[in-house]
């Protein structure tokens, strides 16, 4: 396996680049189809939806299949409802939880520094079509994360890859809709 | 050597005296003395007061401090904030100590986890039914897929219909301050915050003092090496700083001006003996005040001995007219027996209309007013009552003072001028009158918290740390009353379906209510009885799971659960200990002997009000019996306000009562005119004085008015009398100089001080009594010289 770091070096494409890259996106809107592998379940589950993205920290996650289920995230606060329900979680009573979905945002933020504080990052292949893969560093979020691989082509994300520590795995592809 | 020539009355007198100083003494080394908030509420409240008080004195929100860490550097603020909090919680004067460390976070979620099913809401029989259970199970799969389902994953077997989710839920406020470094801290990240609770009620000012002592130690502990600084507040912390500065205040202000009214005497009368037996009346009247104080009141408040200290300037006025109005030479004990006839009536008739003034606060529902009138009252009419009969026996032989008729004589001339400022006093007046009635809407301060002790500073930090940390302020509660723990609770289940309707329909944020924690034994039982017998639940868990991606025999666990629970003991108060919810079970409910009571506090919508009809309303149509809804804020500002009405109503009737008095006394209306016109002068120029000044008014200004009323209607009595009399007393005019110099030191003194009930009623009283005494010479009829 060939040093990530030279790979970059070589192609004039890292991690810094690709976060400044990301961080131009100011607000973003997509479509995604999520397939998730779960142990407990007999069959994946798919779902579909669209994604909504403000920066610097708010994501909104909306599914119109099968089941009508929003999840906003705003800063520190998970909200999520479903049918009546809603269920509204502080991020911060849930660290584990919170550096996990927090992979996610601070990737569409192109916050680096963050996703350090929790992950190793290694970046492969160029602007056009680049794979970052963040590994967990402490031991807590280990347990629940064995590794995130994010896909994309320049300030795009396209594929989001999670495998959990348990087996359960989940593939969200992300298909860009409209910049404003 | 006196008491043998003394007569049998002298001796009878002084024996009197002596007893009555011995009496009040002894009651007041009994006395209780306080400065927290009791004065400002109402001696026979409403039952929504009643719980305002309650709320103040000992609610959960008078049990809180706040914490503020400040200064160094973010990690070594939360390094503080954790080391301070670790030593707080091993201490039991803290029922809890809250910094955002999960401490309690595991036990908290094992009585939930545990006794799901008797506190989860949705437990019913339907719910356990197959098409409930399907419903339920389909919900937990789509959570397992959300972005939430890390959460529920390991739960799942145990927990398929959710319910911990659903209590979680239920249970979270929505307030958190950020953590930083694993401590909680303010906004802008520059302050580490605690959320201390208090064993010790908010009213019990000692325990709270001895509270904020081990938070300084500990902090002083934790802080070490480094330059933070540590910032308390809440409703205790406000009783002590009051209690302190109360304490401070009043007694620098008593020493002071004890030492300038000495000082001022001593150079009227160049002798220390004249000195020291002025001093008696002032000394027999506050000690008869405070002990009646204490016998009428059980407790003698801090407000009201800084009034009394206030007093003696007026109290000194006394033996300044007997000392000084007697005639000065040889025949002194006939000069002096003359005093008592010349001058006394006129002397008695001031201290009747003081009283009479002061008799209609006496029948204040606002106790601290209450206080003040009899401290007032008793005071006086002491210290006049020793100067008429004790005092004079007490001088001795050779007693006399300097002579200051050189002083009286010039006076005497100036006030003969003063007539010819008339014209310009009524301008002054008239400017007044004009200056009061365009400040007419914003004369009063209508805000209870006008009266509170607490610094516009203090004040500013309580705001500030309170929203940082989101802490409660408890403004809205609905109350359930009955005579059990059981109906209460089972009340409080009552009333939260229609609030959970209003919650729903958007009129509320959410509820609090003790049932959550603690529901009530009736409705664990049905809770109980909603769960299925386990060969019954297992094959209806077979039959929901058809069309769903699970196998019903993942939930092996879930089934244990459930049988485990219906055998289980129901939850009682003391299985909450050692959780953080046994603080809110705690707070939320109020027992009282046979009395019980819940309370339920209500969060408006975010950005919106409550409207307090729609919730009445909703209540009504509950039927839950006796379910109450409060508005704390509301009620403190009507109280206040009731206060501030009932206070204008008994000063006019105080103003009445002395008009009567003098009219009863006098038989001349024109004479009485002329005595009530330069005081009226004098209070309508204060108040357009204290306006132009930006002062908004509060309850003691009133009083400070009602009191140059009742002291400036000596000056102008004597001016009265002077009229009314061929021959003044000698040194009338100096006397009455002096006696409201002595005065405007004992008030003006009030008005330094940082409590703005005592300041208020110096900074009226001083240049009121100045101004009535002005006015009264200016009003005096001509001619009136006891000189030529």
């Amino acid at each position: 396996m060939t040093s990530p770091q030279a790979a970059e070096v070589e192609a004039g494409w890292n991690i810094e680049q690709l976060m400044q890259t990301l961080a131009k996106n100011r607000n973003g809107h997509a479509r995604f189809i999520e397939k998730k592998s779960i142990a407990m379940l007999d069959q994946p589950v798919e779902s579909s939806g669209e994604l909504f993205y403000t920066a610097p920290d708010h994501l909104e996650k909306r599914t119109l299949k099968p089941k009508l289920e929003t999840m906003i995230l705003d800063g520190g606060t998970l909200t999520l409802e479903r049918g009546k329900q809603k269920h509204r979680l502080q991020l911060q009573d849930y660290p584990e939880v919170a550096a996990f979905i927090d992979s996610i945002r601070g990737t569409l933020a192109g916050d680096g520094k963050a996703l350090q504080q929790t992950y190793q990052l290694s970046l492969l292949g160029e602007a056009q079509d680049w794979t970052l893969l963040l590994m967990p560093i402490d031991d807590k979020m280990k347990k629940i994360v064995q590794s995130i691989r994010i896909n994309g082509t320049n300030g795009d994300l396209r594929t989001i890859q999670i495998i959990q520590a348990d087996g359960d795995s989940s593939v969200m592809t992300i298909e860009k809709l409209a910049t404003q | 050597m006196l008491s043998t020539t003394l007569l049998k009355p002298a001796r009878t007198a002084i024996v009197l005296w002596l007893v009555f100083i011995l009496a009040c003494i002894g009651i007041i080394s009994r006395s209780s003395f306080s400065a927290d908030l009791s004065a400002f509420l109402p001696r026979s409240p409403t039952a929504e007061q009643q719980l305002l008080m309650d709320q103040l004195r000992d609610g959960l929100v008078s049990r809180l401090i706040l914490v503020g860490i400040e200064g160094t550097d973010e990690a070594s603020r939360a390094k503080i904030s954790k080391a301070l909090a670790q030593q707080l919680r091993n201490d039991p004067s803290f029922v809890s100590v809250n910094n955002g460390e999960p401490v309690n976070t595991a036990r908290d979620r094992a009585y939930l986890f545990n006794n799901r099913y008797l506190l989860s809401d949705t437990v019913t029989p339907e719910r356990f039914s197959v098409s409930g259970l399907h419903a339920a199970i389909g919900d937990s799969v789509d959570l397992l897929a959300s972005p939430a389902g890390l959460l529920v994953k390991s739960l799942l077997p145990h927990d398929p219909t959710g319910e911990m989710v659903q209590l979680l839920q239920q249970l979270d406020n929505g307030h958190h301050p950020q953590l930083l470094d694993g401590a909680w801290a303010s906004q802008d990240g520059k302050t580490a915050l605690l959320l201390l609770q208090t064993r010790a009620s908010g009213s019990d000012t000692d325990a709270q003092k001895q509270a904020m002592q081990l938070i300084q130690q500990s902090f002083a502990h934790a802080s070490t090496a480094t330059s933070a600084t540590l910032e308390m507040t809440g409703p205790g912390v406000f009783s002590v700083s009051a209690r302190d500065s109360i304490k401070k205040q009043v007694r620098l202000i008593f020493v002071i001006s004890s030492l300038l009214i000495a000082l001022l005497l001593y150079l009227l009368y160049r002798s220390l003996t004249a000195l020291l037996l002025g001093m008696l009346p002032v000394i027999t009247g506050a000690l008869a005040g405070i002990a009646t104080v204490s016998l009428g009141f059980g407790v003698v408040h801090g407000i009201t001995l800084g009034f009394g200290t206030a007093l003696i300037g007026e109290a000194v006025d006394y033996s300044i007219y007997l000392f000084m109005q007697s005639e000065q030479g040889s025949r002194t004990e006939a000069s002096r027996q003359h005093w008592v006839q010349q001058s006394w009536p006129t002397v008695r008739l001031g201290v009747l209309t003081s009283v009479f003034g002061f008799a209609s606060l006496l029948i204040s529902g606002f106790p601290g007013l209450a206080q003040l009138g009899l401290y007032a009252i008793t005071g006086l009419l002491a210290a006049a009552t020793m100067t008429r009969f004790v005092l004079p026996y007490l001088l001795p032989r050779d007693f006399r003072i300097h002579d200051v008729s050189r002083i009286d004589q010039w006076l005497s001339r100036q006030a003969k001028h003063a007539t010819a400022f008339r014209a310009y006093v009524l301008i002054l007046v008239l400017a007044a009158c004009v200056i009061v009635y365009s400040h007419r809407a914003h004369l009063w301060n209508h805000e209870l918290a006008s009266l509170s002790p607490v610094s516009a500073a203090d004040q500013a930090l309580d705001k500030r740390l309170r929203s940082n940390l989101g802490a409660p302020d408890v403004r809205y509660l609905v109350v359930v009353s009955g005579d059990s723990q059981e109906s209460v609770l089972q009340a409080a289940e009552q009333v939260s379906v229609p609030l959970q309707a209003l919650v729903e329909q958007g009129q509320l944020a959410s509820f609090e209510s003790p049932a959550r924690y603690l529901p009530s034994l009736s409705t664990q039982r049905a809770r109980q009885a909603s769960l299925p017998a386990n060969e019954v639940l297992s094959a209806r868990l077979a039959q929901a799971v058809e069309g769903l991606p699970v196998h019903a025999d993942r939930f092996a666990p879930f089934l244990a659960d459930v049988a485990a629970v219906r055998e289980q003991a129901l939850l009682q108060r003391a299985d909450l200990e050692h959780t953080s919810m046994a603080m809110a079970a705690d707070a939320l409910l109020i027992n009282k002997g046979q009395h019980w009571s819940a309370l339920l506090p209500l969060t408006a919508p975010e950005g919106g009000e409550i409207n307090a009809d729609s919730i009445r309303s909703a209540l009504s149509e509950s039927a839950v019996a006796g379910a109450l809804f409060v508005d704390l804020k509301a009620e403190s500002n009507k109280l206040y306000s009731t206060y501030l009405n009932e206070a204008i109503v008994l000063s006019l009737l105080g103003l009445l009562a002395i008009i009567v008095l003098l009219l009863v006394v006098l038989r001349s209306p024109s004479r009485v005119g002329r005595i009530i016109l330069p005081l009226a002068a004098a209070v309508i120029t204060v108040t357009a004085g204290l306006a132009l000044c930006g002062v908004q008014l509060i309850i003691l200004h009133l009083i400070g008015l009602l009191l140059v009323v009742a002291i400036g209607s000596n000056y102008a009595l004597f001016f009265d009398q002077a009229d009314a009399i061929p021959k003044m007393a000698p040194c009338t005019f100096a006397s009455l100089l002096f006696a409201n110099i002595a005065t405007v030191i004992g008030f003006g003194l009030l008005g330094f001080s940082t409590v703005p009930v005592l300041q208020a009623m110096g900074m009226t009283v001083a240049p009121g009594v100045i101004l009535a005494l002005i006015f009264s010479a200016i009003f005096a009829r001509k001619n009136h010289a006891h000189t030529d």
